[in-house]
């Protein structure tokens, strides 16, 4: 076998692997032989890190030479709902500078959660000659100057994607920084920036790039605007609205409405924020094409929201707030029998009592009348171990399910249980399960349903529930494909965590916040795991001040072959082999 | 599946923490992987660290304690309390879409403004002179000046801050000539001011971020209330 691959030109392996292009796949080759891995490293042209700190930038560049495309991750999930306090970490400077020096051929970065400056921006603007495709996902640390010395200096750029970023907004010149004869835009995501951009550059811009297929537009951009936007881009696949609100006037919705029909290939619809009920039907003759609709911000009521999905036949993603009721996630069961995924978000989630109509009733509904539904985010407030039961027994199918039920360690509301066997049955009916989510009243029950059948569950998101270090021993002992757990607020203490130390190699990373881990057991962890970096994030001062068994406040657990990171804040403790305490 | 087994298997005692490593021969995450997880549990090296029998018997009191308070925070009654007391990143809404609902309702409803901002995040940057980065806090989550005060304290440990009582214009020149921290705001008309002049509610709907500077650099600034104060007197 080893003589018949030494006999094919390293240009033919070469050429027969440039049609893997599955990470996974390509993993899978390079440990095939020496000769394999060295022709795959070398042809390698993109690469995921899932965890920017379990590997050095020199150590990708040592092993892949000749990379065009990187997507890189920083924080950890939870730093989305403010649970990871600021300078943590996630710089993507030391990234840019090797790169620049390594790569001049670069074309794509993909960054999430990461910290990105200006400065760091300036130096991709220079460093990289070809640079086509920047994706900033809920990134920070920059401002509109650096999104000027990309836009100026890019020629070939094809995508700018700023999703969910924190932009300090300076100017809204920057998009004026597009030289005139700049013509490749393909992709522009604005929405997350506050301040007005220059509209006449805007449009400009839009109507001199033939290829621009996306355009998500920011809440500055006025509906009476956006009619000639459209018509200087009827090839447009995917828009998002600025304000969806105006003065209703018929010039206006007439001159919008001729201008949505002139767009036949618009699948995908986001943006409506401040939402006028009265411009909605502008949208109704695209509806039948559309794929995906982003509602989730817009305040709009049931009966308006029933309109508009009732002519979404074609539907396969729908984000939409809670306004949507029963009633409205009954139309959709009705007409959207194409759907994917569903999210539902709450519109008031802090206030102590229901403000809409909105039960689990909807999604049962919904997954009673929508057989591809395979992914569910859904905020309610009530729920039932009967529906749940009900809906795992009607989606076998489903693979991302997760449930916020708003007020921690909520019962089913029928019979005052906790919610253990309704989760139990979506873990043993959806085999494919790979992400879940748990809220509500559960006990170490329903990781043991987890332990037992959720054998391809790979992310797991767990908040105030539990009552022991058997639930934590379940999950880490019996589910084979984890690599994602997120603990918050549960009784979980060192046992678990000490007892299945060998499964935290086996995953990307573990957060513990909240929760019973004493600095003892991190300290052991931290000595006896090499390949683990065992962060103590704790903002009260040195957690040997106090004493070993006070329970420390959060904890980041992930496998690296990187060693200690060096760009620690004063509030992250790590230990090492030395058995000493080192700060940063 | 039996609880009491599964307790067994685990070798669940009080005095003994077992460390669970991969096996001698192969410790690479791979072979772990493929190997599964009853191998691994036979080849652990067991490193006992016996705790006395008083710590033993203190551990189980706190873990009673632990456990009850939790009990304590599931039942329905006390499940109301979570909802004032707002828990941090809870329930999980990004702040992206928190503070784009709050400003779409402001916008909309201004006799519901009273009432929504009640519920409403208000996440302000706080900086400080000499520390290498900035926090954030959401403004709603303190009652008073005191509670924000023993908040920022925490952050920013190794400096010390003082929260003065700023009506009180003898004390007010002794911080300020100091050289400890004065905590500042910025207000939304971009004017600085020094924090606590105006009733707390005032401050959170007027305060766009906070600067805790050094009290001699602060001199500039006075308090509403104290350029009243002057003002009469002269």
């Amino acid at each position: 076998m080893q003589r018949m691959a030494c006999s094919f030109p390293d240009e033919v392996l070469e050429h027969v692997f440039s049609f893997v292009q599955c990470d996974n796949d390509r993993n899978a080759i390079s440990t095939v032989c020496k000769s394999w891995y060295k022709i795959e490293r070398w042809s390698r042209r993109r690469v995921f890190v899932g965890n920017c700190y379990a590997i050095s930038p020199g150590m990708v560049i040592r092993r892949f030479p000749e990379l065009r495309s990187i997507e890189l991750k920083g924080k950890p999930h939870f730093a989305d709902f403010n649970l990871v306090p600021d300078g943590w970490g996630g710089y993507v400077a030391p990234w840019i500078s090797a790169m620049a020096a390594a790569y001049p051929w670069l074309e794509e970065i993909r960054l999430k959660r990461m910290v990105i400056t200006d400065e760091n921006l300036e130096l991709i603007a220079k460093s990289f000659k070809n640079f086509k495709v920047l994706v900033l996902s809920s990134c920070e640390g920059f401002s509109t100057e650096g999104l000027a010395a990309v836009a100026a200096n890019c020629r070939n750029l094809r995508e700018l994607d700023l999703r969910e970023s924190e932009v300090e907004d300076l100017s809204g010149h920057w998009l004026s920084h597009f030289p005139d004869d700049y013509t490749s835009l393909v992709s522009l995501n604005i929405a997350c920036l506050g301040c007005e951009v220059s509209f006449s550059a805007l449009e400009r811009l839009v109507g001199r790039c033939p290829n621009l297929r996306t355009l998500r537009l920011n809440r500055a951009v006025p509906l009476d605007k956006l009619a000639n936007l459209l018509r200087r881009a009827p090839q447009l696949v995917e828009l998002g609205t600025g304000a969806y609100s105006s003065e209703l006037r018929p010039d206006v919705f007439s001159n919008l409405s001729g201008a949505f029909s002139g767009c036949k290939e618009l699948k995908s619809l986001s943006g409506f924020w401040d939402v006028v009920p009265g411009y909605l039907p502008a949208v109704y003759p695209i509806c039948c094409r559309l794929t995906t609709l982003n509602l989730s911000y817009a305040t709009i009521q049931s009966p308006d929201l029933i309109k508009l999905v009732g002519q979404c036949q074609n539907l396969q993603r729908l984000w939409v707030l809670d306004y949507i009721e029963d009633a409205g996630l009954d139309a959709v069961a009705a007409s959207c029998k194409g759907l994917r995924e569903l999210r539902v978000f709450p519109s008031d989630p802090f206030g102590p009592e229901p403000n809409v109509l909105l039960t689990e009733q909807g999604l049962v509904s919904v997954s009673e009348g929508c057989p591809k539904l395979q992914s569910v985010l859904y905020f309610c407030r009530q729920m039932s171990n009967a529906a749940l039961m009900t809906i795992a027994r009607n989606r076998p199918n489903m693979t991302r399910f997760r449930l916020c039920i708003i007020e921690p360690g909520t019962p089913d509301y029928l019979t005052l249980q906790p919610l253990d066997v309704g989760f139990g049955a979506i873990v043993e009916h959806c085999k494919d399960l790979q992400r879940l989510s748990l809220s509500g009243l559960l006990t170490d029950r329903v990781f043991e349903y987890i332990g037992t059948y959720a054998k391809k569950l790979e992310m797991l998101s767990v908040a105030f529930a539990g009552e022991s270090d058997l639930g934590l021993h379940h999950v880490l002992s019996g589910c084979e494909n984890l690599r994602k757990l997120e603990i918050r607020d549960c009784p979980f203490g060192d046992k678990a965590l000490l007892a299945n130390a060998a499964k935290l190699e086996t995953m990307r990373s573990l957060w513990m916040s909240s929760c019973s881990v004493t600095f003892g057991a991190c300290k052991l962890l931290g000595q006896k795991m090499p390949r683990l970096n065992v962060e103590v994030i704790d903002e009260r001062g040195p957690p040997d001040s106090r004493p070993e068994r006070c329970p420390i406040e959060k904890l980041y657990i992930y496998r690296t072959v990187a060693g200690p990171r060096f760009d620690m804040p004063g509030f992250v403790w790590t230990i090492d082999e030395d058995s000493a305490m080192r700060l940063s | 599946m039996e609880i009491g087994s599964e307790k067994e298997k685990m070798g669940f005692e009080e005095t003994e923490l077992r460390l669970g490593l991969p096996g001698n021969g192969g410790s690479e995450g791979e072979v772990a992987r493929k190997r599964g997880f009853s191998e691994t549990k036979a080849t652990t090296m067991d490193l006992k660290l016996k705790l006395s029998s008083k710590d033993a018997g203190m551990d189980l009191n706190e873990k009673a304690k632990t456990l009850k308070k939790e009990k304590n925070l599931l039942t329905a009654d006390t499940a109301k309390h979570h909802a004032k007391a707002q828990v941090v990143g809870w329930p999980p809404v990004r702040s992206f879409r928190k503070n784009m609902l709050a400003v779409q309702k402001g916008s909309s409803e201004e006799s519901d403004m009273n009432k929504a901002s009640g519920n409403i995040a208000a996440f302000v940057k706080v900086s400080m002179d000499g520390a290498p980065y900035l926090r954030k806090v959401d403004l709603k989550t303190y009652q008073s000046y005191k509670e924000l005060s023993v908040a920022l304290g925490k952050m920013f440990s190794s400096f010390t801050i003082g929260m003065k009582d700023f009506m009180n214009e003898s004390k007010l020149m002794d911080v300020l000539n100091s050289s400890d921290y004065v905590p500042t705001y910025e207000d939304k008309v971009g004017d600085w001011m020094l924090v606590g002049d105006v009733p707390w509610e005032m401050f959170v709907d007027s305060c766009n971020r906070l600067r805790i500077m050094k009290g001699k650099e602060a001199i500039g600034l006075a308090p509403r209330a104290m350029g009243k104060c002057m003002r009469n007197r002269s």
